[in-house]
């Protein structure tokens, strides 16, 4: 096992896509820094938080990102959007096979409030031009910072969303909602309320999560080749791309959702209501054990929504 | 302004919009001029009113309205009236996927542009974060009334949370359209296509129509309505479903490298600078 979580940025990147295949576009070489944080006396990084490029995926030729929650919790600001949507735009350009964005992001760098916002909303827009351009967009989320605010949202313009247990993806962070809310609303110190509310296992039960793995590179790998294996090929062509059909059927899996889940109060409800045996038990499974038992008490359509 | 005030002037041929907890819908009838036939004259307009809250509910209540335009009038274009005071802060919201809400709602607006629907937002009252984000922002082009207030957060919080003091933050506010809320900022850093002028005294305008309907109100009503009416009919016939936003930010100097390092990426040359 090689831990996912613990890596950084460019630690995942190499242990993800084919052994020295990854060639990045405007690296950290090229100085390419944030025009906003120096007046704040905030540090800058020659990446701005976000490794781009291509490489080889199993084999295939794959366009890549990998956000740094070393750096400002993998926020984005002006230049780590703008290199987001530009690798974006550069897989429609070369006809790349698929696209893998390793996220982990708090969401809008509040340094650069207005420039990240814009930024985040042309990320999610670029990331729709990818799918309609036919070729699938697979997004990663098990870094320690988690995947909130906007970039929570992108994730989910992805056809398939791969997590770890320890993975969280939402939006708004807890502490943010007790700060607006109260301790009584969400306390943002109750770690396993937190994981129960955000982390992979419930996302997977909901249906948000596609994919549950273990906190392992290979795991991860693995799973991104049989994402994008089973979104492409010829029996698969023209997948990736939004159908009123898919969408249609994701309105009734969220109306769905409120309807049998709007008056609970706690994820482990939810869960038995689901038909899982053992609520309590969950956070002890790993997550072969885990996958197994949420077979056939998962909610939404297993296939996310393609 | 009221979205009702609002509504008469943008479609002074008539509208059918109706509000229910302070989610609205419906169509309007645009000035497109003569010749242009029935079906091009209607817009649907779905959005929010009341500083509304976005939470899952009103998520999926918007992303509806889109898919029954896109099902029942094909092309048909589509009008966000934005007043949010951001996402819901609710741990119930959080619990129940929030983001996907907010996603599957991007991804109905995306949907119904790539069918040929242009979609346009409008700022009319107040757009926060993650109620703007998958609603105005995510439009062909988004517009706004000079008054609205659009921000990530207060400088107060922003100085909490980024630890940067607020006296700082107000300081370089006010010359740097990165930091500060309001339209012009937004539509500096191409954020906004454009910004609405209702015409003139319309502030006065709104008192008087509210309290006092009477002759003078409803004069000057009609010429701010022809304003509105103008701008949106211009604006549905030149808005272009490619997102132009960084370009304008260059253009308008509100954004100097978004534009360059996304090109230099794209076509892996250098970034020069704006």
């Amino acid at each position: 096992m090689s831990s996912y979580l613990e890596r950084g940025a460019r630690g995942r990147i190499p242990a993800i896509f084919d052994a020295g295949s990854f060639e990045e576009f405007l690296g950290p070489s090229a100085r390419v820094v944030s025009p906003h944080l120096a007046q704040l006396d905030v540090p800058v990084s020659f990446d701005d938080g976000v490794v781009v490029g291509r490489g080889l995926l199993g084999g295939q030729r794959v366009f890549g990102a990998a956000q740094e929650g070393g750096f400002m919790g993998g926020a984005v600001g002006e230049v780590h959007g703008a290199k987001l949507v530009g690798m974006l735009g550069r897989a429609i350009d070369e006809g790349a096979q698929a696209v893998l964005l390793l996220l982990e992001s708090g969401g809008v760098r509040l340094h650069e409030a207005n420039a990240g916002l814009i930024a985040v909303s042309e990320v999610m827009r670029a990331i729709l031009d990818v799918r309609a351009a036919g070729i699938p967009v697979i997004a990663a989320v098990g870094g320690a910072n988690g995947c909130f605010g906007g970039m929570g949202i992108a994730a989910r313009c992805a056809n398939t969303v791969i997590m770890s247990e320890e993975g969280r993806l939402a939006m708004s962070g807890p502490e943010v909602i007790e700060t607006a809310n109260g301790v009584e609303e969400f306390d943002s110190k109750d770690r396993a309320l937190v994981w129960r509310t955000t982390g992979g296992k419930h996302r997977y039960l909901l249906g948000d999560c596609q994919v549950l793995v273990a906190d392992d590179t290979g795991a991860f790998r693995a799973a991104a080749i049989a994402a994008i294996e089973a979104l492409t090929g010829a029996a698969r062509s023209g997948a990736a791309a939004l159908t009123l059909d898919a969408l249609q059927a994701e309105q009734a899996m969220l109306e769905r959702r409120i309807r049998d889940f709007g008056a609970l109060a706690e994820p482990m409800d939810i869960w038995r209501q689901l038909g899982v045996p053992d609520p309590a038990g969950v956070s002890m499974l790993e997550a072969d054990d885990f996958v197994a038992m949420a077979a056939g008490h998962r909610a939404g359509p297993v296939t996310g929504d393609r | 302004m009221d979205w009702q005030t609002l509504a008469s002037k943008l479609f002074p041929g008539g509208h059918d919009i109706v509000e229910h907890d302070s989610f609205l819908s419906g169509s309007g009838q645009v000035d497109a001029g003569a010749g242009a036939d029935a079906a091009a004259r209607t817009v649907a307009v779905i959005g929010t009113t009341g500083h509304a809250p976005i939470g899952i509910e009103i998520a999926l209540a918007q992303a509806q309205a889109v898919l029954r335009t896109v099902r029942e009038h094909p092309g048909r274009a589509i009008l966000i009236l934005v007043d949010t005071q951001g996402q819901r802060l609710r741990h119930r919201d959080e619990m129940l996927g929030i983001n996907s809400y907010m996603a599957h709602l991007g991804k109905c607006i995306d949907f119904a542009r790539r069918q040929g629907h242009t979609v346009l937002g409008l700022v009319y009252d107040q757009a926060l974060s993650g109620g703007f984000i998958t609603s105005g922002l995510i439009a062909d082009a988004c517009f706004a009334l000079p008054q609205a207030t659009i921000r990530v957060m207060g400088l107060p919080a922003m100085a909490r949370i980024t630890k940067v003091p607020e006296d700082r933050l107000t300081e370089l506010a006010m010359d740097n359209p990165v930091f500060a809320p309001g339209a012009e900022n937004y539509l500096r850093m191409g954020g906004l296509q454009a910004i609405w002028e209702p015409g003139p005294g319309v502030e006065s305008t709104d008192a008087a129509a509210i309290s006092l309907p009477d002759a003078s109100a409803s004069s000057s009503a009609s010429a701010s309505a022809s304003a509105l009416a103008s701008a949106l009919a211009k604006a549905l016939a030149q808005v272009e479903p490619t997102d132009r936003r960084m370009a304008l930010g260059e253009a308008r100097g509100g954004r100097h490298m978004a534009q360059a390092v996304a090109q230099a990426v794209r076509t892996g040359g250098d970034v020069r600078p704006a």
